[in-house]
């Protein structure tokens, strides 16, 4: 019966496929039609998907990874001598994977119908194309899970950065008329354009494992004596292809979920709808970096100490606290949980990092779950806020400005007039600073006792030492600042009295929104269940019985000192943020904290300049390089071709004068002309006088006798 | 014979190039019509003659009622080619043969 | 030279001047006599052929009937022509070489080839002979009928030809 579904696996993905052919090509015009048809192939996919997720939780045997799993075998591609074999397989962690990224898109595809406008007036124009992309894009994540080699995991990748494209631009046709707003348009634009950064540095990799070892395959590369072969030889210097390619690869995952330096592009893409921003930068798309490198973990560990490991614990614990500095300027409350997502999202590769493989995909599952929620909760409390803006003021009242419904000195007193979306936040806020019992938490913590264990222990792979205790460090201030922001956004959004008019006549959301916040809740509240440090089913799941390079994972018990101080610092957070927001909640539009912090709070507003650095290093010269090239193609190379255009006009011009106007037509003219003289010669002989007739025939006689009296 | 037919022959030959040359060349109508009844006279001249110096000894009359015929046949000639002369003049009223010349291309 | 020879070459003279004289005249009308006094020379020429009954048709025939209808001709078709008017065509110079020279090829047949000449005395009753040749089923019957119908038919014809419109 295993054998059954799991054979079927190949539909996971292809169901949200044909919801997306499905609307494009027919129900573009009926939403309904294409909200129902969107719904059903994420649905057939999430009971698919958690069916095969039971399947391979009660049995584990044979399913574990790296080299574990059920293969289904789709294609083969010949290439020279050997066959490259591409089709999906289901591991447990695939089975994992399975277990969240439908249901999470399923809960976004609900709440997309209220987001939307559905049945309203202010229904989106292009409300059908927004399902088919999300369709397409959870296509491109599913595949992704279920991919059993690099080739088609690269392909799902790159599909899915295709959409986030297509989704951050969906309302392309936005302007601001502040020129330092980025637009949707320019957003998208500098998504793809940054993660493709990523990509490619992430194909290099892949070609060059490729390269030495002839497959893509999983379960071939991530075998032990593909693996040994990859640690023992080197690429150059004393740097093997292990390291190598796992750094690249590790490129490709930088890009992806918005690591340090390629973090710029995650906030912009909050331009995008809510529903976008839950589903791809909270729950799915950037947690495919993570994803990824927990796939390639044997690789990652095949060296003993090696760099890569140290390279990602130290990007992903850096970039947990450089982010969620900015957050704490951030006024934007989409931004201030996009930053949180890229802090979460170091949290996870510093996992990774200390080798906490297990530590790093609960986090991973948890907080997809809770991410998704408090976007989804943002979203709500941002419609509501624009419907408390258009009953306020009027349709149309643009005085002032543009106001910004998404700004949170905007609001304030929400949870009276919103309550259900209050309270969902507010438990996702909690999951998300790790307070117990919440789901937060238990993730949260397993990562930072693994840190500590390894400061203490020294870990069997990656990091350890003193380095261990720099993560473990980095991390707990993190997890400070992550809960003093949070608590911040908080206070602002949902405590106190509104601010401003909009804000006080904002309604609860519909149904169709808030549904979907109170399923994501309950499952935030329960979901620590499975990740307990006593009976840890997630280790059970994906880490006891893999054996990489031959040794077992350790698994990091509970440890009571690192939870007491995680709680505190988590405490620590809520209560400054409590203390200045909460105590006496702000009565006007003004931050408190921009006072207190003055110079270094204009620098966490802006980012730390980061994309102004980034202009003018790259995207400066990289324009001024393609006007060049514009500039040499117009020149010179239109110049060649229209110089031979030019000759060919020439030389055809040419040729008609010389050679078919006197020759060839000369000849076909003199024809008919030596036709017309000869005719203009007999006509001659045509006088109609009978006596001209006469003569000739009187000469002929007589020549006709002559010739017979000479020829005798 | 006093008379050697080659004599008789060579008359009729002159008699019918001067015929002959009027016919080609003259231009008024009736002029070329005279000219062929020269023609036609001297055809009658070498018809007698042969007959009179290669037929007659056997008695046949061969060559006299082929002259006749000839003459015949020469009136009927003249009388339908002048009333055509007579017709072409009141149509056209000129009898100058380089006048008629429709048929030119 | 016999009186038969001197006799021969007067007529003949005579016939060629009159022939002469009408291809050269510009009057037309001194054509037409020339023309009469050609076949005059003719007919005489008949006679010294011993064929007297064809002599007397030439003359009455031709002389009487065709060149009268001729005269009458010209006088219908035209004033008379004119001293201006050429009386030859432009291609006259070609005509008299064609003419020429025929004249000088047949000559020259005519006086190499030698001619089976029979000498024998005339037939007596020639005329009677004629006229029963002329009758007689057997011998020329229908080509005298022939050339009756043949005259009939043209008398038509130019009457038809010639009338009035």
């Amino acid at each position: 019966m295993r054998e059954f579904f799991f054979n079927l696996v190949w539909l996971l993905p292809l169901f949200p496929l044909a919801s997306f052919a499905i609307i494009v090509l027919w129900t573009n015009r009926n939403r309904l039609l294409s909200t129902w048809v969107a719904w059903i192939g994420i649905g057939l996919s999430w009971i698919l998907g958690w069916t095969i997720f039971i399947l391979t939780w009660r049995n584990i045997i044979g399913l574990t990874p790296p080299t574990g799993g059920y293969q289904v075998n789709l294609y083969s591609i010949p290439t020279g001598t050997t066959q490259l074999q591409l089709g999906f397989h289901v591991d447990t962690l695939t089975g994992l994977m399975l277990f969240m990224v439908p249901f999470v898109c399923l809960m976004i595809f609900i709440y997309s119908k209220g987001y939307m406008n559905y049945g309203t007036d202010e229904v989106d124009s292009r409300y059908s194309r927004f399902f088919a992309q999300i369709s397409l894009f959870a296509c491109g994540m599913i595949g992704l899970v279920v991919s059993d080699n690099f080739v088609t995991l690269f392909i799902f990748w790159e599909l899915m950065g295709l959409c986030s494209y297509l989704l951050i631009g969906f309302w392309f046709d936005k302007s601001y008329d502040d020129p330092k707003r980025i637009t949707p348009k320019e957003a998208g634009l500098k998504a793809f354009l940054t993660t493709r950064v990523g990509d490619v540095i992430m194909l290099s990799g892949l070609l060059l494992l490729y390269s030495q070892t002839g497959t893509m395959s999983f379960r071939e590369i991530f075998s032990e004596e593909t693996l040994h072969q990859l640690a023992n030889t080197y690429a150059f210097g004393n740097m093997s292809w292990a390291t190598l390619t796992a750094l690249l690869i590790f490129g490709g995952a930088v890009g992806k979920s918005a690591q340090f330096p390629l973090h710029v592009w995650l906030p912009d893409a909050m331009e995008g709808p809510t529903p976008v921003s839950a589903l791809i930068h909270a729950a799915t798309m950037v947690s495919a970096g993570v994803y990824l490198v927990a796939r390639s973990f044997p690789l990652f560990v095949a060296v003993e100490g090696g760099a890569q490991l140290t390279v990602v614990a130290l990007i992903g614990s850096f970039t947990a606290l450089f982010a969620s500095t900015i957050a704490l300027a951030q006024n934007d409350i989409k931004r201030v949980l996009a930053y949180s997502t890229i802090s979460q999202l170091g949290y996870m590769f510093a996992a990774l990092g200390l080798g906490a493989y297990v530590a790093a995909v609960f986090h991973l599952i948890t907080h997809a779950f809770f991410k998704a929620l408090l976007f989804m909760g943002s979203g709500s409390v941002i419609h509501g806020v624009e419907h408390g803006h258009h009953h306020a003021h009027g349709e149309g009242d643009e005085a002032g400005g543009e106001f910004d419904a998404n700004d949170m000195l905007n609001m304030g007193g929400l949870l009276r007039r919103m309550p259900r979306t209050g309270w969902t936040f507010i438990i996702g806020a909690l999951a998300l600073t790790g307070i117990f019992p919440w789901a937060g938490f238990w993730s949260k913590d397993e990562i930072l006792a693994d840190a500590w264990l390894g400061f203490l222990h020294g870990g069997a792979f990656g990091v350890s030492g003193s380095l261990a205790f720099a993560v473990w460090l980095l991390l707990t201030l993190a997890a400070i600042l992550t809960a003093f922001y949070t608590g911040r956004q908080v206070f602002l959004t949902f405590a106190g009295k509104p601010r401003t008019e909009a804000a006080k006549h904002v309604p609860e959301s519909t149904g169709s929104m808030t549904w979907p916040l109170i399923i994501l809740a309950l499952f935030t509240t329960f979901l620590g269940l499975f990740g307990l440090p006593w009976t840890n089913r997630v280790f059970e799941l994906v880490g006891q019985a893999a054996k990489i390079m031959g040794e077992p994972l350790e698994h990091a018990g509970f440890v009571l000192t690192v939870a007491l101080i995680s709680l505190g610092a988590a405490g620590t957070g809520w209560l400054g943020a409590w203390l200045i927001y909460g105590r006496k909640p702000l009565t006007v539009p003004v931050d408190p904290l921009e006072r207190a912090l003055g110079p270094v709070y204009t620098l966490l507003k802006n980012k730390y300049y980061f994309d102004e650095l980034y202009r003018a290093i790259i995207v400066r010269p990289a324009i001024w390089f393609a006007g060049v090239c514009a500039r040499f193609d117009r020149k010179v190379v239109d110049g060649i071709v229209n110089a031979v255009g030019a000759f060919g006009r020439w030389l055809s011009s040419w040729l008609r004068n010389a050679i078919d106007n006197p020759i060839i037509d000369g000849a076909v003219n003199g024809v008919g002309q030596i036709t017309g003289w000869l005719g203009e010669f007999m006509r001659a002989t045509q006088t109609g006088k009978v006596q001209n007739y006469l003569l000739v025939a009187a000469v002929t006689v007589v020549l006709l006798l002559a010739l017979f009296l000479v020829r005798g | 014979m006093q008379i050697p037919l080659s004599w008789y022959l060579i008359v009729a030959a002159a008699l019918f190039c001067i015929g002959l040359y009027g016919a080609l060349s003259r231009r008024n109508a009736v002029g070329v019509l005279m000219g062929v009844e020269l023609m036609l006279n001297s055809v009658n001249i070498n018809l007698l003659a042969f007959w009179r110096q290669v037929e007659a000894a056997s008695g046949t009359l061969a060559g006299q009622v082929f002259a006749i015929i000839v003459i015949t046949v020469a009136a009927a000639e003249a009388a339908v080619g002048l009333a055509l002369i007579i017709s072409v003049y009141r149509s056209r009223k000129s009898v100058d043969v380089e006048d008629i010349d429709l048929m030119k291309l | 030279m016999s009186l038969l020879q001197i006799v021969f070459i007067v007529l003949s003279a005579i016939t060629l001047i009159g022939a002469l004289g009408v291809v050269t005249n510009r009057n037309l009308f001194r054509c037409a006599l020339f023309l009469v006094l050609s076949f005059v020379g003719v007919a005489g020429l008949y006679v010294l052929l011993e064929a007297e009954f064809l002599a007397v048709v030439q003359i009455l025939v031709y002389v009487g009937a065709i060149s009268i209808l001729i005269i009458f001709a010209i006088m219908l078709s035209q004033r008379l022509m004119s001293p201006e008017f050429r009386a030859s065509n432009e291609q006259w110079i070609w005509a008299l070489v064609a003419a020429v020279a025929l004249f000088a090829i047949l000559a020259f047949i005519l006086l190499r080839v030698s001619w089976p000449t029979i000498s024998a005395p005339a037939p007596e009753n020639a005329i009677s002979a004629l006229g029963q040749a002329l009758v007689s089923p057997n011998q020329y019957l229908l080509v005298f009928e022939v050339a009756s119908v043949l005259l009939v038919v043209a008398l038509i014809g130019a009457v038809i030809i010639a009338r009035e419109r």
